[in-house]
């Protein structure tokens, strides 16, 4: 019985991988790593990706269609509304974002809307505004809590720290595709992951994930990790050369 | 040019960094007054995190008050005495402010606190600054001396308090009782709005103890030394946000600046220096009131809190 269990599972693996079910996702990025130096003003990477199919994969009707969305390191956020008290405008309310990504670029090989009907955009995470929306939850029963989110991604969009290219996947033939991803300067430093999706008709076939990471290197690492590790001794320094440059300068200018 | 800054975590273009703080600088140099409270601001309007900017900022106004000091010990315009008993009462009310700080971020309403407190700090006392130039100049206009001398006998009240202390280069005798309250009230407002103080110390000494204007300069610039010195310590220690990279750009400006800034000092008339500070004062409170009053084009904002970095 049991090693007839094994057989079976065997037997649907092959099928599975042999069969006319679905394509396969090949991914790669031109580069793992991205190094902060002095003169360091952002980067742009490139997702290369190859759609693999074989003679028996299925005829589609419609075209391949790619999502490609990338989520920096998480960190807690706040968003704050200023309301109007009496004659002045104050932050009253704010709602707290404990793990969302300081970074989010989605990508797709044309527009969204396009691909699938705005149901299966939510239900599947994808775009701006579903990426962070929490599993199962299609729809929000705090209307509130729409607003703060809404108003989340349209400010990050605001410091190109989010961002959306509805065009940002070329195929370069029927089955190679490539897309840039832009890093801005002011994106934090941490781990980043990239999330490939194949589309066809609204629904997705395949899907790879890869990832770079965003470091500070040489000198930029070095004072970097000095300020957390000796705060004592870069506190000093920062003083001492302080003072030393305002003394230099009383000497430099000195006429009298 | 472009340099990325380690700790800010942003690149920033080197030349404007070192034209407004050489800008700043000179005001700096001119007035007596460290500039952190329009550096501060200027480099938040840049998007460099506040705690940095803050953090930052007081290295740049320690290395730029050094120059200062340096320029008036040498002209013999500082009084180290005074300066003494301004730094020991700093420190009581720079301890009493952050308690006071701490407080009212546990109560959610530090942000508040801290603008209306800009606005009514800089409109009140710039206000009052100006109204005092305007009939000075009036006077002079109208032939008559610019202020009534100052006659022997005829003081104010406060400065005949017990513990009386004889300050010869301010050409001072006065209780220490309501100069040290002056440097408590500075440090307190200094540790919750995290500017030095000077924009209130020089006005507080000209006006309360008509201590001729060159020697509250220098004597300010003392004080905002010592104080900012420590802040540059405390803040590295406490939550390491000491951009030292954006600090030596900061310094390099600064202290340029306030070489100038001080010789100017020298070939301005008392008066228009009243004006022209009271202008500065204001102009910086008016920014706060219109933020504080005018409807915001965006009215949510995002931070990623400190504690997460």
């Amino acid at each position: 019985m049991n090693r007839l269990g094994a057989l079976l599972a065997l037997l649907c693996a092959w099928i599975g991988a042999t069969s006319a079910r679905a394509e396969t996702l090949i991914a790669a990025m031109s580069a793992h790593q991205v190094q902060i130096t002095s003169n360091y003003t952002g980067s742009q990477l490139t997702v290369f990706g190859l759609v693999e199919r074989d003679g028996r994969t299925v005829a589609r009707t419609g075209p391949y269609d790619i999502l490609i969305t990338v989520r920096g390191p998480r960190r807690m956020l706040l968003v704050r509304e200023k309301e109007r008290l009496g004659p002045i405008w104050i932050n009253r309310t704010q709602r707290r974002f404990p793990d969302n990504p300081v970074f989010l670029h989605v990508a797709s090989s044309r527009p969204i809307d396009a691909m699938m009907s705005l149901e299966v955009a939510q239900r599947d995470r994808v775009g701006l505004a579903n990426a962070e929306r929490a599993p199962g939850n299609w729809i929000d029963l705090d209307p509130g809590s729409v607003r703060f989110r809404d108003s989340l991604v349209r400010i990050m969009q605001a410091k190109d720290l989010y961002g959306y290219d509805e065009r940002g996947v070329t195929f370069l033939s029927n089955s190679l595709f490539s897309a840039p991803v832009d890093i801005p300067a002011t994106a934090p430093t941490g781990s980043y992951t990239v999330d490939i999706v194949l589309y066809s008709g609204g629904v997705p076939l395949a899907r790879q994930q890869t990832n770079f990471e965003v470091v500070k290197t040489g000198i930029e690492q070095r004072l970097a990790s000095g300020a957390y590790d000796w705060p004592l001794l870069y506190g000093l320094a920062a003083a001492l050369m302080a003072l030393f440059l305002g003394w230099g300068a009383s000497v430099i200018f000195r006429r009298d | 040019m472009q340099i990325y800054l380690p700790i800010a975590e942003l690149p920033i273009s080197v030349l404007m960094v070192l034209g407004l703080s050489g800008a700043v600088g000179f005001i700096s140099g001119l007035f007596g007054v460290g500039g952190g409270f329009l550096l501060t601001p200027l480099l938040i309007f840049l998007d460099i995190p506040p705690a940095v900017a803050v953090a930052t900022v007081a290295a740049q106004v320690a290395g730029s008050s050094m120059t200062g000091v340096l320029t008036y010990l040498r002209r013999k315009a500082l009084d180290l005495k005074l300066g003494a008993v301004l730094v020991s009462g700093g420190i009581m009310g720079t301890v009493l402010g952050v308690l006071f700080f701490n407080t009212m971020r546990r109560l959610g309403q530090l942000e508040l606190v801290i603008t209306l407190s800009y606005v009514t700090l800089f409109s009140v006392i710039g206000g009052l600054m100006l109204y005092d130039a305007l009939r000075a100049l009036m006077r002079v206009r109208a032939g008559k001396p610019a202020r009534l001398k100052r006659r022997g006998g005829m003081h104010p009240w406060w400065m005949g308090l017990p513990l009386r202390m004889r300050f010869n280069r301010s050409g001072l005798y006065c209780s220490v009782l309501p100069i040290a309250l002056l440097a408590i009230v500075i440090g307190f407002i200094g540790a919750v709005l995290g500017v030095g103080g000077g924009f209130i110390l020089v006005p507080g000494l000209i006006y309360f103890f008509r201590i001729p204007t060159a020697v509250v300069v220098g004597t300010s610039l003392f004080q905002i030394l010592v104080t900012m010195t420590g802040a540059t310590l405390l803040h590295a220690v406490t939550n390491q946000s000491v951009d030292i990279v954006l600090a030596t750009l900061l310094l390099i400006g600064g202290v340029i600046g306030a070489q100038f800034g001080g010789r100017a000092a020298r070939n301005l008339n008392v008066e228009s220096f009243r004006l022209l500070l009271a202008l500065l004062i204001l102009s910086v409170g008016l920014r706060f009131a219109i933020e504080l009053f005018v409807p915001p084009s965006e009215p949510f904002s995002v931070v990623v809190p400190e504690s997460a970095r």
